[in-house]
């Protein structure tokens, strides 16, 4: 009654005014990116602008030399190293430009594996790969490897991959970077359907206009800097 | 579009009532502005005057929406030459973004908000016409894909402006916008 915001609608995962500085190559000079549960935004900007820098904060694979990363109440940088990969491997999904699947597992073998790595028994992980393989249209490279594989089905199988341990957060890194338009359009579609289907909120880094244009909103980087910290400097 | 031109095209494929082509016009191109009956009527009448269309037969009673159309062998003509004929390409060339970027940037106003409030606005309609598309058939896709082609071009209009609205304020004897930002 007296709260102002309801619980739900308090970020998944925030990061506030981060700086980040490559030696003297500055990559983020004030970004800020708050993330719902379940929602999906595009962070747009041209290339050098900072976005994988800011995903990869937001992710906690590279820490901010300032500012702060929040996912739900614990901030990332509080973390042991131990914790921060647990998270990973349990809360989030990646999916990179290119697939970057184990070239020596079948398809199927690859998108089981991280359920393998969380314990899960073959026979379950395996069924449960079948079933996101199916879900992304492409069953039929089950038991192929991943070079035998075109680009566009190399990324449905990635995306597969990363959802199979439903995690609360995707990151999506140019996912369709090296894809045609109707190749990238598909592995969009079902990228978007999937990650709602299982409720995961994605964080969608792209300069491409039409792919953004999946998302439920948009940031925009340039140089390092996000709007909400131009506006607030104002 | 040349409704008299689509009409002819559809009559070629097979004759049909005014109401027919106007149901069929609106369905395939109409696309959220569908035509009024005055529109198909006096197009009819244009074409039939020109000698393009011709009536295939009337049902008993009144009006004009007893009367079937058919094309002529002129008519067939006129849609083989307007097929092949190439449409004009838009030149683009004025411009209401690139005046207001200008405007702006003379009266010392913001330059960049203005591009930021004309990104969101046309992501807002791209992630509608995107929506649009992931729940209709290939027609939808096909009509959605046009516009997002051209709206993405204006986004990349938009993105290179941004990066130039220093150097476009040089030109124009300006201030730069971000003089905090130049290089000494
Ligand atoms: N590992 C790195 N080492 C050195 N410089 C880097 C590194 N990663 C990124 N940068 C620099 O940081 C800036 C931002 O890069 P990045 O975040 O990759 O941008 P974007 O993803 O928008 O293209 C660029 O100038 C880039 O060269
Ligand atoms: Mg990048």
């Amino acid at each position: 009654m007296t709260s102002p915001t309801p619980a739900d609608d308090r970020p998944l995962l925030s990061a506030v005014d981060l700086h980040k500085a490559y030696g003297s190559t500055p990559a983020l000079d004030g970004a800020t990116l708050h993330l719902r549960a379940g929602e999906i935004v595009a962070v747009m900007g041209a290339s050098g602008s900072g976005k994988s820098t800011l995903l990869h904060c937001l992710a906690g694979i590279v820490p901010p030399d300032a500012g702060q990363v929040h996912y739900r109440d614990r901030e990332l940088s509080a973390m042991s190293d131990a914790e921060r990969s647990a998270l990973r491997r349990t809360e989030f999904g990646f999916v990179f430009q290119f697939g970057q699947l184990v070239p020596e597992l079948s398809c199927l073998e690859n998108v089981a594996l991280p359920l393998r790595l969380g314990g899960t028994r073959r026979r379950v992980a395996e069924q449960r790969a079948a079933e996101w393989l199916g879900r992304l249209e492409v069953t039929e490279v089950a038991g192929h490897r991943p070079g035998e594989v075109s680009g566009g089905q190399g990324q449905r199988v990635a995306v597969a991959r990363a959802l199979v341990t439903a995690p609360r957060v995707l990151f999506a890194d140019e996912p369709t970077g090296a894809l045609d338009s109707l190749n990238g359009e598909q592995v969009m579609r079902l990228l978007t359907e999937a990650a709602r289907h299982t409720g995961a909120a994605v964080v969608l880094v792209t300069h491409e206009p039409r792919v953004a244009a999946y998302a439920d909103r948009e940031i925009v980087v340039r140089d390092g800097r996000t709007r909400e910290t131009v506006l607030a400097e104002r | 579009m040349s409704i008299g031109q689509t009409f002819l095209g559809l009559l070629e494929a097979s004759p049909r009532h005014g109401y027919e082509l106007k149901r069929v016009y609106d369905e395939r191109f109409g696309q959220g502005r569908p035509l009024h009956y005055g529109q198909v009527y006096s197009t009819l009448a244009r074409l039939l005057k020109s000698g393009l269309v011709e009536v295939d037969g009337v049902e008993p009673g009144a009006g004009p929406e007893r009367k079937r159309y058919a094309i002529t062998a002129a008519g067939v003509t006129d849609v083989a030459r307007w097929l092949a004929q190439p449409e004009k390409p838009d030149t683009y060339l004025q411009n209401t973004l690139y005046a207001k970027v200008v405007l702006g940037l003379l009266t010392g106003r913001d330059a960049a908000d203005i591009l930021d409030v004309q990104r969101a606005e046309h992501l807002r309609l791209m992630r509608a016409l995107t929506r649009r598309k992931a729940d209709g058939d290939l027609a939808d896709q096909l009509i959605c894909d046009f516009a997002l082609f051209h709206l993405e071009a204006d986004l990349r209009w938009l993105e290179l402006t941004a990066a130039r609205l220093d150097q476009l304020a040089a030109t124009l004897r300006v201030p730069a916008p971000h003089p905090d930002r130049s290089t000494p």
